[in-house]
């Protein structure tokens, strides 16, 4: 909300500088999220009178005018604004004015006229972020006079971010009470007056739904000036706080709103038919809003009726059929107590958001309907004549909120703050929040003003003591609980260390979004998710994603596009499955490399990785939790794999992961052009572990043989190797496959494996007779299952 | 015939001439060998009367040790040389690249996040965590945002059809955690959070880490004194902090924190206060008898002050020339 220091100031006029008020402000809960300083550097700008207006001979749009500064002579000044006319007081900057957008004015010809100065719109003074033409100042200002003396300039305009619980301070009075409070600066509340009814008239209101409107401030006033204008003065307020001036009308409702917190409504009280009936609208009634848009009702909304129907919704904006005009003689306001749980979100719901709406959902003061109908009688009535009607508030008070007292123990102030505060300091506080105030035995029973609706607890009691005596005071004291020692556990590895093992392997992390576009997640899973977002940012970004796959390929990507032709990264993060009534998420790990196996160096010859590079990989990362013998890779299918280097891998029998070569298909839809390796593992099950068990490490001599086998090309290495081990159990410490061969004098469609085996006993050293007698066991082995021929 | 010492001379002379092993033997062969010159007076010993016999001996001997000698002096110089030749073939440039891999890095918010982890675990915090996809309830209601209640609005919430949401903050896990554990509690929640908002200075997903500490006893000022502890290990220095009154539904009071960037500027970190008796009773744990504190740090925001990142954007665009610069 923006507030101008001169309009705070006249309702508490602490002894603070501008910048000192702003900080107190902030420091109040009240943050100030800047300070705008209107008028400063215009003040030689002054008021003109246009007294000669005509076209200028070479250029249509520009005006030759003579102005008077209030001397005997008339300035030359060319001006290129439509609403410049004779008789128009307008601001005038003569040559040597800087203006605020740094613009120095020179005596110029244009076009062959001479022009002595600028008439200036409030955008080149600074003064507001829009205008039409140049300003159009009150017939009744001075030639001659300074602009800044006849607009109260300068003035500091104080943006301020208010809290979803303080609706009380969403106006001049709000923010002038928290002040008074603070500084203790006189808060000058009488400043608003009320007149008496002259005549005897009033409009009748029937509360026929007590609940949604429990309160209804109505006055009418009659044969008001059609052709009057705002004040200059009211219109400047309105400007500052972000409103721009309309009518007398509804310049005066704007202004009660914003000065006194409640917003109001005025009817052109010729145009209404019956009483006015506050209701909830039924399902498709429709009513065209005063900004012409006919909308269609739900029947959680409230709306204002006559014997017309809906003629506004209420809260939020009032309907076309009985808006003020400017024929407008007879007005009937409205200020009403909308209670927030019948306006939370409903002008949402509609697409609108307006000053109104803002006020209501947060909450107003439900006794504040009366005094806003009567200052805005008081100020209409002094604008533009008329007579008022007596002010009629209707009410149901069973409906009304209830104040109720809330006892405020001594003992929890300091048990909640940490800091003892004395009873007189605490009564001072909250007297000073004009909270009425009994002493109990172990402390207060406290009744909170009407505006305060969102105090309701001790705690709101004791958030308002510390603020108002400042966060600042309460001390810093360190906690010294007893907290006893955590266990560090072994049974799962924990992923700060996996992801180390990575980067060491030369893997950078990246962090890609949750939610991925709904066609790529289904490429790369082969299924559609069911966890599509109501709302996403945008396509791209509207399902969970399942895998972590399409992020990391995206990524990979845009860093290709980017000139990196070696990319090698890795997430560790969620995928969310399953069904919108039974979702879960699981945390994965998932890597994908891309490119040279190693940066572009002199001594090696550059080589891309392939499938084998990135499993070592896989395997050294999972070598941390699980033993050799407890992970096997088996050849799978998977739908974004290319077929034949794709590999499901297994811990035990349980699936814990899969790896292998991005599809081209799915490569070339990212415009990726070298092979791309990819995996994923479930962190959960990949990487529970327990603590080592060390076995006794054999001081006798190892024996290695190694042995040449030609087998069919189905055959895999985990085979041989597994009927290698089996085949003397006792002996083999180790089976190593280190060298296949096809191809040259292999027949096709066959190959040579190429099987050292690691002999060893922990007991004894072996001699070359239980060597001769392994190798045996193992060759008979391989011949009889997989019919192979020994190589020499 | 030429004299002994002479022939000496003449033997060391040639030994210190020798470039290299080979000559060197040459030189040993010509004086030491079968037919060498010295072995040839020796050989002559036999023919010298009786008496001269043994004087002439020694004198021969002596003769034949200092050109050993000379002869071992220069092997050994000889070798040394082409030892330090053979180390001077093998020398290298010592500027040219290693071979081999680099290293990678944690992405900057998972570095800043494990800082802010060992941090509060140094500090006996446990840590936690909670689904992501939430139900209204954990997100919402439990902490004190009632349906309908202005603070959702201001959420930004991504929903599922069906009611469910992505959690906008790892409040829920304060939840969830009293429920399972109980109190007294000390705990932080580190995870990602989710707000439907994209432009310069927004993202629709960053990271918090949520922490609560409930016990009998806690209070405002050990809320302050364990943020100023957790802003300065952070950074590293010490750091002037402002607490400022400010509004969450699920704390009461409420602060928001700043820290001094310079004079009279202050720029917000954290949320945080002491928790709501309704939080504490929709969690089961009996608001009489404690009281807590919680708090929220964006991570994105710690991590730009830290290592000067100006454009939040920049996290999730994932350039590997930006992530490369955090080893």
């Amino acid at each position: 909300m923006k507030i101008a220091e001169s309009w705070l100031r006249e309702w508490v006029n602490p002894d603070l500088t501008t910048e000192a008020l702003g900080h107190r402000l902030t420091m109040l809960g009240l943050e100030v999220d800047g300070i705008e300083i209107e008028g400063e550097g215009i003040d030689e700008v002054i008021v003109a009178e246009v007294v000669e207006c005509g076209r200028h001979p070479d250029a249509d749009k520009l005006s030759v005018c003579r102005v008077s500064d209030g001397g005997d002579e008339l300035i030359d000044v060319i001006c290129g604004a439509p609403n410049v006319r004779i008789g128009l007081k307008t601001p005038l900057a003569r040559p040597g004015v800087t203006l605020p957008n740094g613009l120095t004015l020179r005596k110029a010809t244009i076009r062959g006229v001479e022009s002595n100065g600028m008439l200036c719109s409030a955008v080149e003074l600074g003064l507001g972020d829009e205008s039409d033409g140049i300003m159009e100042l009150p017939p009744a200002a001075e030639a001659g006079e300074a602009l800044v003396r006849l607009l109260g300039l300068p003035d500091a305009i104080f943006d301020v971010d208010l809290t979803p619980n303080r609706g009380d301070c969403f106006s001049v009075l709000g923010i002038a009470r928290d002040v008074a409070a603070l500084t203790g600066a006189e808060l000058k509340d009488s400043a608003v007056g009320s007149i008496d009814a002259t005549i005897d008239d009033v409009y009748p209101v029937e509360l026929v739904e007590p609940a949604g409107c429990p309160r209804f401030a109505g006055r009418l006033v009659k044969g008001i000036d059609a052709a009057a204008t705002s004040p200059l003065w009211m219109i400047e307020r309105l400007r500052r706080a972000g409103l721009r001036g309309i009518s007398p009308v509804v310049d005066v409702t704007n202004y009660v709103m914003l000065e006194l917190g409640q917003p109001l409504h005025a009817y052109d009280a010729a145009l209404l038919q019956g009483p006015i009936r506050p209701r909830l609208a039924k399902t498709g009634e429709k009513l065209t809003l005063l900004d012409e848009k006919e909308i269609e009702l739900d029947d959680d909304t409230l709306i204002v009726t006559d014997d017309s129907g809906p003629i506004g919704m209420a809260g939020i904006m009032g309907g076309l059929s009985t808006a003020v005009s400017d024929e407008t003689t007879d007005v009937f306001f409205e200020a009403a107590f909308w209670p927030p749980d019948f306006m939370a979100g409903r002008a949402r719901a509609y697409g609108m958001h307006t000053d109104a709406s803002l006020r209501f959902e947060r909450g107003v003061d439900p006794e504040g309907q009366g005094r806003a109908v009567a200052r805005a009688t008081e100020l209409l009535v002094g604008i533009a004549g008329g007579h008022a009607g007596p002010l009629i508030v209707d009410s149901a008070d069973a409906h009304i909120p209830r104040r109720e007292a809330i006892a405020l123990r001594r003992d929890r102030i300091e048990q909640l703050l940490g800091l003892g505060i004395e009873d007189a300091e605490v009564v001072r506080i909250l007297e000073s929040l004009r909270m009425q105030i009994d002493e109990t035995d172990s402390g207060w029973s406290v009744l909170a003003p009407s505006h305060r609706f969102d105090i309701r607890y001790e705690v709101d009691l004791i958030e308002e003591i510390a603020r108002i005596r400042g966060y600042d005071s309460i001390p810093e004291t360190t906690l010294s609980a007893e907290s006893p020692l955590g266990t560090v556990t072994e049974t799962r590895i924990e992923m700060e260390r996996v992801g180390a093992t990575l980067i060491a392997r030369d893997y950078q992390e990246v962090v890609n979004y949750s939610f991925v576009d709904a066609g790529a997640n289904a490429r790369f899973t082969g299924t559609e998710s069911e966890l599509v977002l109501s709302n996403p940012i945008s396509s791209e970004l509207s399902v969970m994603r399942a895998s972590l796959w399409p992020g990391l390929v995206a990524t990979a990507s845009a860093n290709v596009a980017r000139q990196q032709d070696r990319v090698r990264i890795f997430e560790v993060s969620r995928s969310y499955h399953g069904t919108l009534e039974a979702h879960f998420e699981t945390v994965r790990i998932a890597g994908l490399a891309s490119g040279p196996v190693a940066p572009e160096q002199w001594g090696f010859k550059s080589q891309d990785i392939d499938f084998f590079d990135v499993k070592a990989d896989v395997e050294a990362i999972l070598s941390l939790a699980a033993g050799k013998d407890e992970l096997r890779f088996a050849a799978a299918g998977h739908p974004a794999l290319q077929p034949g280097q794709a590999a499901e891998i297994y811990r035990g029998e349980t699936p814990v992961g899969v790896v292998g070569k991005l599809h081209p298909r799915l490569a070339a839809e990212y415009d990726l052009k070298r092979a791309v390796y990819v995996f994923e593992l479930d962190a959960e099950k990949a990487f529970a572990a327990s603590a080592p068990t060390a076995a006794a490490v054999s001081r006798f001599p190892a024996i290695r043989r190694d042995i040449a086998v030609v087998v069919d090309d189905d055959v895999t290495a985990d085979q041989l190797a597994d009927a290698v081990a089996s085949s003397a159990p006792e002996l083999i410490r180790d089976v190593r496959i280190f060298d296949v061969y096809v191809g040259g004098t292999i027949e096709a469609g066959r190959k040579s494996v190429a099987i050292g085996l690691i002999l060893q006993e922990t007991s004894r050293t072996l001699t070359d007779d239980d060597a001769d007698t392994a190798m045996a066991a193992a060759i008979a082995e391989l011949k009889n299952k997989f019919a192979a021929e020994l190589r020499d | 015939m030429s004299s002994l010492s002479d022939l000496v001379s003449k033997a060391v002379s040639e030994i210190d001439a020798a470039r290299d092993l080979a000559a060197l033997d040459t030189v040993r062969v010509s004086y030491l060998g079968k037919k060498g010159e010295i072995t040839a007076r020796l050989k002559a010993l036999g023919a010298l009367p009786a008496q001269e016999r043994s004087s002439a001996g020694r004198e021969i001997n002596e003769a034949k040790q200092a050109v050993q000698q000379a002869l071992n002096a220069r092997r050994e110089a000889l070798e040394a040389a082409a030892f330090e030749a053979r180390l001077a073939a093998d020398a290298v440039d010592v500027t040219l690249p290693g071979r081999g891999m680099s290293i990678g890095g944690y992405h900057p918010v998972t570095r800043a996040m494990l800082r802010i982890e060992k941090i509060f675990r140094n500090a006996g915090f446990g840590v936690r965590s909670g689904p992501e996809i939430e139900d209204d309830f954990h997100n919402f209601t439990a902490l004190n945002i009632p349906d309908d209640h202005p603070a959702r609005a201001m959420h930004d919430t991504f929903y599922f059809p069906g009611g469910d949401l992505l959690r906008t903050h790892t409040s829920p896990v304060q939840i969830r955690s009293m429920v399972e554990e109980g109190a007294p509690i000390r705990i932080i929640a580190p995870g990602r959070v989710y707000r439907c908002d994209s432009d310069q200075t927004h993202t629709p997903m960053f990271h918090q880490v949520e922490g609560l500490v409930v016990d009998e006893g806690v209070s405002f000022a050990h809320l302050k004194a364990v943020l100023h502890q957790f802003v300065e290990a952070y950074f590293e220095r010490k750091v002037e902090l402002r607490f400022r009154p400010s509004y969450f539904p699920f704390t009461e009071p409420s602060a928001e924190v700043d820290i001094a960037r310079g004079e009279d500027e202050w720029l917000e970190i954290l949320g945080c206060g002491m928790v709501h008796p309704n939080v504490l009773d929709a969690a089961g744990v009996d608001s009489e008898s404690f009281t807590g504190y919680a708090f929220g740090v964006g991570v994105e925001r710690l991590a730009m002050l830290r290592y000067g990142v100006t454009d939040l954007r920049t996290f999730f665009e994932n350039d590997l020339r930006f992530l490369q610069q955090f080893r």
